[in-house]
Parts: structure tokens; C-alpha cells; sequence
């Protein structure tokens, strides 16, 4: 069956070693995992995950069905990359020095729709939130100046439509 | 809702009791009913141990010979009373020992309990004296597991272990606990587990399934159902045997399923897979409707899953989701408790019978005796066959032994040839197939069923990777039956050599020692027996035997074990030669 991008989405309890239960899921299949993001979710002491790799849809599903069977995993769910609303967020450390044309530096990030978000003697940091594409598109057309830094994080999301499970997952009652 | 009441009633009056994490770990034990324990002390754990001297009166602590021993005695104890097995050991090497009886558990399902002692919690994570991140370890392997750095997070902690180790698909927990948390003293009140918000054991039934499963098993024309521990697990030995019968569906069983029904039940075509019987698995490929029920299609059971039930829509009833499409799509999936799908199946099916059909699966059986199993257990000449010994034991023990059986060619001759009458009778590495399982595994099933008569089956390889607890038998006068079949040769590797590596015998010839001697310096009374003349005599002398006892018995030293699906193959490319 053909490989393509999965994003699963976890609930869970706040548990020290749950990151190690959640990966070892995929390592035991020799899987390698695109992105993870870890971050409480809007409920106080459940945390939410986000998970990207490349599967057959078979794997993918049962990799979510693993994940959900975890002790102190709430919920997990699978989505198809067109069920969900996600982006990255990447931050570009340049030298300040590069830019001897502001209007060049304007432009670019104008094309891009990215900021800049500190400006320093030597350096300046711009920041743009976008897909893996975008982000690496203006990594590109930042390569002829001095890039000092860049990094990229995982991928967040939301849903296109809100699942009832979802929903059920964040008004559980509180565990005694 | 009356009960309810009054058991918060009595809650409520409980007070608290100001004792040291130790003390109040053990004190879980008791309140959860438990009476045995298997384990081995060291440093890390000497608090627990302390405690335990109080409580001699209510748990009965066996010291095993090895950390490996105490797991698998926990199993057998877990496997043949149906209770959580529980046991002990100490930081680093202690914990790391019972790794192997941890995979098993997990990979059968078998509730366990582990408990490891930990340096305090202040040399967590600085290679400490016998420091292990025995969490990190057991994670794979566990259906959870816990650290405990706090003497108050005990009793909560020990709730949820038990609560998880034994509901819905059961297996094994650790906890894991610092010194410093068994010194600490807490203010002590148990109150059991009854549910963990993010885990739910047991699934509600999606009726409309039911109906969907219910139509197609009413209008097939050659059903088969394939079942698997999950009915013993689940308590549904009854609820099966009322269906089968009803639907007049032949069966079979997979290695753990044995025992849920009858061996001798008419509508029993055998076990499943490699080494099951002809007829359940060769009739697997023609069926039209397969009914899977508590079991999860391991490869040993579906030889090449292309192949495998092609012309069947698949009913598959299983309570670990997990399992569910993961090897074979189910045409209609079940998630639900065995007992609970069966029971409401029941009164939605016809009662039927197919005569034709169930003639095709005698047709094969009939083929498998006179190519097998007639030469397996009744041969005229030549040295002791396995199969012989394995059918003299069913008789002699009306087949109502708790049978416990190791790994490798007498495991599967085992299992094929004795008819299993009763629950709780077959306790056997299956999903892991760990060798030296059966020794300690054995301890443990007869203190969880001293009534009956305890048997374990062992070869001489697998014997010898935990022949120590012939030191705990003797200790304890656990009066389990050892039967060694011996051929010199890690026989079921020697058979693969043979069939597939062109008898090129790499290291598979075993010197062995002479076994009676070792049983007998441990101060168990054993023989040794060659000559089939000897046999029956030696079997009988063995039962009546009140104590412990070994019997080494020299079989067919290039015995094969047939039939066999050879990896790979189609369970309809059964080989019988
Ligand atoms: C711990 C472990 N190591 C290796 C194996 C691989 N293995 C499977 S069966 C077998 C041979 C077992 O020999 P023996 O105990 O004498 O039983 P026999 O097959 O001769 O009846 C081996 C080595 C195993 N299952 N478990
Ligand atoms: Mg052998």
C-alpha cells in the first residue's frame, strides 16, 4: 500500500515517561516520526500531542489504535492531511550586515508574510508561520544572505470539523 | 444502590493508619485478597521485605532461585487460578531478570504484578549502586508501569495496578518503588480502583455488529469458528460450548484457546497452526464465514496471511481494539468482551446443523490419524515416542491435570495430544515461546491449584535454562510432576535444521547431565526410564507419588513433529510427511 502524511492527535494524561510510550510505538516498527508537539491542551492537566509521519494507511491506523490502547492516553485520532488546519513555525537568525538594502529585506518579507520579530547590531531574527513548504521556501530565498540560524518546530493543528470525541475527550470529569 | 451507600458508609469510617510505605505496600496486597507471592530480596527491596516478616500469616512468600523463576511462577499461578499473579525483586539485576517472564506475560495476557525496589529517589538517574531505569525497560513490555518516590502514592498507585493488571485484556504492571518511598512513612487507607478515566476495559457492544454477524453466520453454508484464550479470560467456557452447539459450527483452538472447549467435543477439529491439527487447518482456506473470537491471528496461527481464510467474509470478536484489522480485516468487527458477544449472539443465531461440512472436517481427521497421530501414539518398535507419553498422561489423568508445558517439540506434541477436559488446565509459553518456562511456571500453577494434579512437560534444553527451582520445589515440597522428554537435541531447532537446512545440525546435540541425579541431590525423588515396557509403570508410580517428582524420560532422539504449515506457507499447504 502507498505511503502518505498522517498527523495523529493524542489526549492525554499529565505522565511523566508518556512521550517514551508514545514513540516506542513507532520505533518497534522501524517507523521514523516526521514531528512531534507536546502541549497542554485548552483543558487544564490533559495534554495534547500532535504527531506527523509517513504510513500506509493500514499502519498509520493501527499505530493510532496502539497509541489509544496506552493507559493514561484519553484518546488518540488519526487525520488525513486535508481534514486539518495545521502550520510550523520557523525563526531566522540573519546577520544584520547582509542587508545592505532595506527594501530588499521588506520585500522578502513581504512575499512571505513574515515579521521580524528582534533587531539587534549584528543580527536580526524573522519569524514565519506557515507549512513545511513555506517555511522552507523563504529559507531559500534567504540563502544568499548570512544565515546565522535557523530552526523550525513541529507541526500544530486543529481540526476542519470538530469531532464529537473530541469534544467528549476534553469534558471528562475530573479524576478523582 | 443500597450497597453503594453503605460502602461509602464504611469507607467514610475508615481512618487512616500512620505506617511506612513498606508496610503499606504490603498491607495493598492483603486488601486486594492476594495469598502468594513469588520473589527474591536485595538491597533496594529490604524495606518491603522487613514488613512482609509481619504478614506471614496472610501472604505466603515463596523465595524462588531466580528473578526469571518468580515471574513465571506468577504466570502459572495467574494462568491456573485466575487470580493476578504478584511478584518481587530487587533494583538493577533483580528487576532486570524478570524481563523475559514480563514479555511473556504481556505477549499472553496473563495479570501480573511486578514489584521492583529502586536506589532512593535522590540517585534516580546518577548510576547508582544497582540503579536501573527499570521503567525505561519495561515499557515495551508492560501493560503499564509506574514509578513510586513518594510513600503517600503508594495505596493509590497499587489500586490502579491491580484494577489495570486484570481488567479488560489483562497483563502485566510494574511498580516500581525507591527506598526512601518504603522508609517514608504515610497515612495509610485503601480504597480499590474501579475506574481510570482515560482507560476503558471493557467496550460497549455496537448492537447493530451483533446483527450483522448474527445474518451472516445464519445464512453461511460451511462456518468455522477459530476461538483463543480471550473466552478463557473472559469466563465464556459455558457461553462457547451453547453456541457451538446451537449453530452446529465446527471449531478449533489456538495453542492458549485449548481448554475452552472439550478436546473431545464432537465439534473440536483441534488445534490451529503450525503444528495444529490437519483438518481446522486446512478447512480454515475453505470456509465461507470464519468466526474469530478472542484471539488475534498471530503468524503461527495464520501461516501466510495472503492466503489465509480467502474465501471467507470474517467475523472477528475481540475486547483489545488494537487487534482488530491488524493482522486480518474483519468483514464485521466485534469490540466486546468474549462472554458478553457470545451470550447475546446466542438467542440471535439458529440452531443448525452441517452434516456435509463437518463430514469434510472428519474426512481430514481421519487422514491425519492414519498418516500421524495412529504411529505418534501407538508405535510397536523403536524408542519412546513423545505422543505416547503425552496420551498415557491424558489417560492416567482422566485429562483433568493442570498441564504446563515449555517450549519447542514436546510443547506442541503436548498440546496436540492431551484432551483437555477442564479450565485453567493449560498454562504454556505461547506468544513469546520462552524456554524454561515450565519449571517455575509449574510452582506457581500448583499453589494456585493444589487440589490438582500438576504436570509439567519440559525438554532437556529448556530444562536446563531454570533447573535452580528445582532448589524452590524442594524448599517448599511443592509436589509438582516433572516429566523430562529427552532427546539429546534442542529438537524442534534439530527439526528446522533437518527440513529446511539440509540437516546441517548446527549446534543443536545436547550433552546433558544425568537428570534423576540432579533431581535427586536437590532431594527429589526422580527415575530415569528408556524402554516403553517401563513406561506405564513409571507414569503411575509418579502420580501416586505424594511429593515432588521427576521423571527423565529418553525419547526418539530425531523425532519430527508433523503436521507442520512451514513458515510462510499457507495453512492449507499443511505438511502431514
Ligand atoms: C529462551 C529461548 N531460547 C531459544 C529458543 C529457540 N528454541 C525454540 S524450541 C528450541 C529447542 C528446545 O529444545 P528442548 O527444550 O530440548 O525441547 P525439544 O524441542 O527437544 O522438545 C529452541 C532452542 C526459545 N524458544 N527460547
Ligand atoms: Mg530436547
Amino acid at each position: 500500500m502507498e505511503k502518505r502524511k498522517f498527523t495523529i492527535s493524542v489526549f492525554s494524561e499529565d505522565r511523566i515517561g508518556l512521550l517514551h510510550s508514545i514513540t516506542i510505538i513507532f520505533t518497534r516498527r522501524k517507523m521514523s516520526i516526521e514531528s512531534i508537539n507536546s502541549s497542554e491542551s485548552e483543558r487544564k492537566g490533559i495534554y495534547r500531542y500532535t504527531i506527523v509521519f509517513s504510513a500506509d494507511y493500514d499502519t498509520a491506523r493501527n499505530v493510532t489504535k496502539q497509541i489509544d490502547k496506552l493507559i493514561d492516553v484519553l484518546r488518540a485520532f488519526l487525520h488525513e492531511e486535508e481534514q486539518i488546519i495545521h502550520r510550523e513555525i520557523a525563526l531566522y537568525k540573519v546577520a544584520t550586515s547582509s542587508f545592505y538594502n532595506g527594501n530588499e529585506v521588506e520585500q522578502l518579507l513581504r512575499k512571505h508574510s513574515a515579521n521580524i520579530i528582534r533587531i539587534e547590531q549584528d543580527y536580526l531574527v524573522i519569524e514565519k508561520t506557515g507549512w513545511k513548504n513555506e517555511t522552507q521556501a523563504l529559507l531559500q530565498d534567504l540563502e544568499p544572505y548570512k544565515i546565522l540560524e535557523f530552526a523550525r518546530s513541529a507541526r500544530v493543528m486543529v481540526t476542519k470539523r470538530w469531532k464529537r470525541l473530541h469534544k467528549n475527550v476534553l469534558e471528562l470529569e475530573q479524576e478523582h | 444502590m443500597e450497597t453503594l451507600v453503605s460502602k461509602k458508609k464504611k469507607n467514610n469510617t475508615k481512618t487512616p493508619v500512620r505506617i511506612s510505605g513498606a508496610e503499606a505496600l504490603i498491607r495493598c496486597l492483603v486488601e486486594e485478597g492476594a495469598d502468594t507471592l513469588f520473589g527474591y530480596p536485595g538491597g533496594a527491596i529490604m524495606p518491603i521485605y522487613d514488613a512482609l516478616y509481619d504478614y506471614g500469616d496472610k501472604l505466603n512468600h515463596i523465595l524462588v532461585r531466580h528473578e526469571q523463576g518468580a515471574t513465571h511462577a506468577a504466570q502459572g499461578y495467574a494462568r491456573a487460578s485466575g487470580k493476578t499473579g504478584i511478584c518481587f525483586a530487587t533494583s538493577g539485576p533483580g528487576a532486570t531478570n524478570m524481563i523475559t517472564g514480563i514479555a511473556d506475560a504481556l505477549i499472553d495476557s496473563t495479570p501480573l504484578l511486578c514489584i521492583t525496589g529502586q536506589v532512593i529517589s535522590g540517585l534516580l538517574g546518577t548510576d547508582a549502586f544497582q540503579e536501573t531505569d527499570v521503567i525505561g525497560i519495561s515499557k515495551p513490555i508492560t501493560k503499564w508501569n509506574f514509578q513510586i518516590t513518594r510513600a503517600d502514592e503508594i495505596a493509590s498507585t497499587m489500586a490502579r495496578a491491580f484494577y489495570i493488571a486484570r481488567s479488560g485484556r489483562p497483563g502485566p504492571v510494574l511498580i516500581d518503588v525507591t527506598k526512601d518511598a518504603q522508609l517514608q512513612e504515610c497515612d495509610f487507607i485503601y480504597r480499590k480502583c474501579k475506574s481510570i478515566r482515560s482507560y476503558k476495559p471493557v467496550p460497549v457492544i455496537d448492537e447493530a455488529k451483533l446483527k450483522e454477524a448474527a445474518a451472516l453466520i445464519n445464512q453461511a453454508k460451511k462456518p468455522f469458528m477459530v476461538f483463543g484464550q480471550g473466552i478463557l479470560l473472559s469466563g465464556a467456557k459455558k457461553e462457547l460450548k451453547l453456541f457451538i452447539e446451537k449453530s452446529g459450527i465446527p471449531s478449533g483452538a489456538t495453542l492458549l484457546g485449548l481448554s475452552a472447549l472439550d478436546s473431545d467435543h464432537p465439534l473440536h477439529m483441534g488445534m490451529l497452526g503450525m503444528h495444529g491439527n490437519y483438518a481446522p487447518n486446512v478447512k480454515t482456506n475453505d470456509c465461507d464465514v470464519l468466526i474469530a473470537v478472542g484471539m488475534r491471528f498471530d503468524d503461527r496461527v495464520t501461516g501466510n496471511v495472503k492466503t489465509y481464510a480467502k474465501n471467507a467474509q470474517v467475523i472477528h470478536i475481540e475486547i483489545d481494539d488494537a487487534e482488530i484489522d491488524k493482522i486480518i480485516k474483519a468483514d464485521v468487527a466485534i469490540h466486546a468482551d468474549a462472554k458478553e458477544a457470545l451470550t447475546k449472539l446466542l438467542s440471535m443465531i439458529k440452531a443448525k446443523s452441517y452434516p456435509d461440512w463437518i463430514a469434510e472436517f472428519e474426512a481430514c481427521k481421519k487422514i491425519e490419524y492414519e498418516k500421524i497421530i495412529r504411529k505418534d501414539l501407538h508405535p510397536e518398535s523403536g524408542k519412546i515416542r513423545m505422543g505416547e507419553v503425552v496420551n498415557l498422561i491424558s489417560e492416567i489423568t482422566d485429562n483433568n491435570a493442570v498441564i504446563v508445558s515449555d517450549v519447542g517439540q514436546h510443547q506442541m506434541v503436548t498440546e496436540r495430544y492431551y484432551r483437555y477436559s477442564t479450565t485453567n488446565s493449560n498454562v504454556t509459553s505461547g506468544g513469546l515461546g520462552t524456554m524454561g518456562f515450565a519449571l517455575p511456571a509449574a510452582i506457581g500453577a500448583k499453589i494456585g491449584q493444589p487440589d490438582r494434579q500438576v504436570i509439567a512437560i519440559i525438554g532437556d534444553g529448556g530444562f536446563q535454562m531454570t533447573i535452580q527451582e528445582l532448589g524452590t520445589i524442594f524448599q517448599y515440597k511443592i509436589p509438582v510432576k516433572i516429566i523430562i522428554l529427552n532427546n539429546n537435541f534442542l529438537g524442534m531447532v534439530r527439526q528446522w535444521q533437518q527440513m529446511f537446512f539440509t540437516k546441517r545440525y548446527s549446534f543443536t546435540e545436547l550433552v546433558n547431565p544425568e537428570f534423576s541425579k540432579v533431581a535427586i541431590s536437590f532431594g527429589i525423588t526422580s527415575q530415569k526410564i528408556s524402554e516403553r515396557k517401563y513406561l506405564k509403570a513409571a507414569l503411575d508410580e509418579m502420580m501416586e507419588y505424594e511429593g515432588p517428582y521427576l521423571l527423565d524420560i529418553i525419547v526418539e532422539k530425531e523425532e519430527n513433529v508433523f503436521p507442520m504449515v512451514p513458515s510462510g506457507a499457507s495453512v492449507s499447504d499443511i505438511r502431514l510427511e
